[in-house]
């Protein structure tokens, strides 16, 4: 059971519904997610629009996870926190302060100011944060409610440019620790558990998959897979073998007769 | 009287409340899922019903777009 946000959840798997190309897809995907918490942006209406995003979130019993998307500055951040919880009726936000429009990493001065005011606003603050050690703690102690860093750049599918990092974050948190962006496909979200965050969240490397059902289904069961591996707990790394069957009892299989 | 709605000029009634933009806008009146700006502030729903679309105002209407 993962406790984040005061929350008690059965999956592991937060899911984006970024990228998705049709909102029965994004039905779809949930379903063999298994996930019990999906992020969504807030937009200007589009007259064009087919069918209700929250309606169908509602109606697969999802809680939604707004999020700060297209934010460049702290105020920006603030002003669309506060416009989600009037819509969604959440205290929830997926605190995002980008700095960089070709690499979408976050802007760390701004992203702070930012979690600071709203949790100092009551809010419940995710934020979405580089793989910075330093940056997580700060976050950490300015009142958030989990740290969410980035394994590569949003959407690259790079996976985890970092592990060192991850786990650094990882030892150190007294907080959830969900890996936010850059997850491939399903070995990047294995990894991330066994390096011990305690979620993952996707979106383009299931939504984007020629098959994002079955991505879906995939990431799912990588994250199970780490998260157990985790537990189990892995065997040191050697440099050389460690014989797996035993050296006695060989029997004298070379040579002549004895004489 | 002109407001703008999203960026754009629109023709809105005197006395236009907020609830009344909203449900001209093709959306529920209860708003679940929508939020509301006016010249860069927050109209809480419970204001929805008597704040009213003056003459020039900045209105934003936002809703949920897949994301994230």
């Amino acid at each position: 059971m993962l406790e984040l946000a005061g929350r008690q959840l059965r999956s592991r798997l937060i899911l984006g519904t970024g990228g998705f190309p049709s909102l029965e897809l994004l039905r779809e995907a949930i379903e063999a997610s298994g996930t019990e918490l999906v992020t969504v942006a807030l937009r200007r209406i589009d007259p064009g629009m087919r069918g209700s995003l929250v309606d169908v979130l509602d109606a697969a019993g999802v809680e939604l996870l707004p999020n700060t998307a297209g934010c460049f500055t702290a105020r920006d951040a603030v002003m669309t926190a506060r416009l989600a919880r009037e819509a969604f009726e959440t205290d929830l936000i997926k605190l995002e302060v980008i700095g960089d429009e070709r690499t979408l990493l976050p802007d760390a001065p701004e992203l702070l100011v930012a979690a600071e005011e709203l949790v100092d606003d009551g809010f419940t603050v995710l934020p979405y944060t580089n793989d910075d050690p330093v940056l997580a703690r700060r976050l950490e102690d300015v009142g958030c409610a989990a740290v969410m860093p980035a394994g590569s750049p949003i959407g690259s599918g790079i996976g985890i440019a970092n592990p060192y990092n991850v786990a650094l974050i990882v030892e150190h948190a007294r907080v959830p620790v969900v890996l936010d962006a850059g997850i491939g496909t399903a070995s990047d979200a294995a990894l991330a558990m066994e390096l011990g965050c305690d979620a993952v969240l996707c979106a383009s490397a299931i939504s984007r998959a020629r098959d994002p059902v079955r991505m879906a289904r995939a990431i799912r069961a990588a994250v199970e897979a780490g998260r157990a591996a985790l537990e189990a707990g892995r065997i040191p790394r050697r440099r050389y073998a460690e014989a797996s069957s035993p050296m006695h009892g060989l029997p004298e299989l070379s040579g002549g007769p004895v004489e | 009287m002109t407001a703008s709605v999203n960026g754009e000029p629109r023709e809105v009634a005197a006395g236009t409340t907020v609830t009344a933009l909203v449900v001209e806008l093709g959306l529920p009146a209860g708003g679940r899922g929508v939020a509301v700006a006016i010249d860069g502030e927050v109209v809480p729903r419970a204001e929805w019903g008597t704040r009213e679309v003056d003459e020039g105002a900045r209105v934003e209407v936002l809703t949920a777009m897949q994301g994230g």
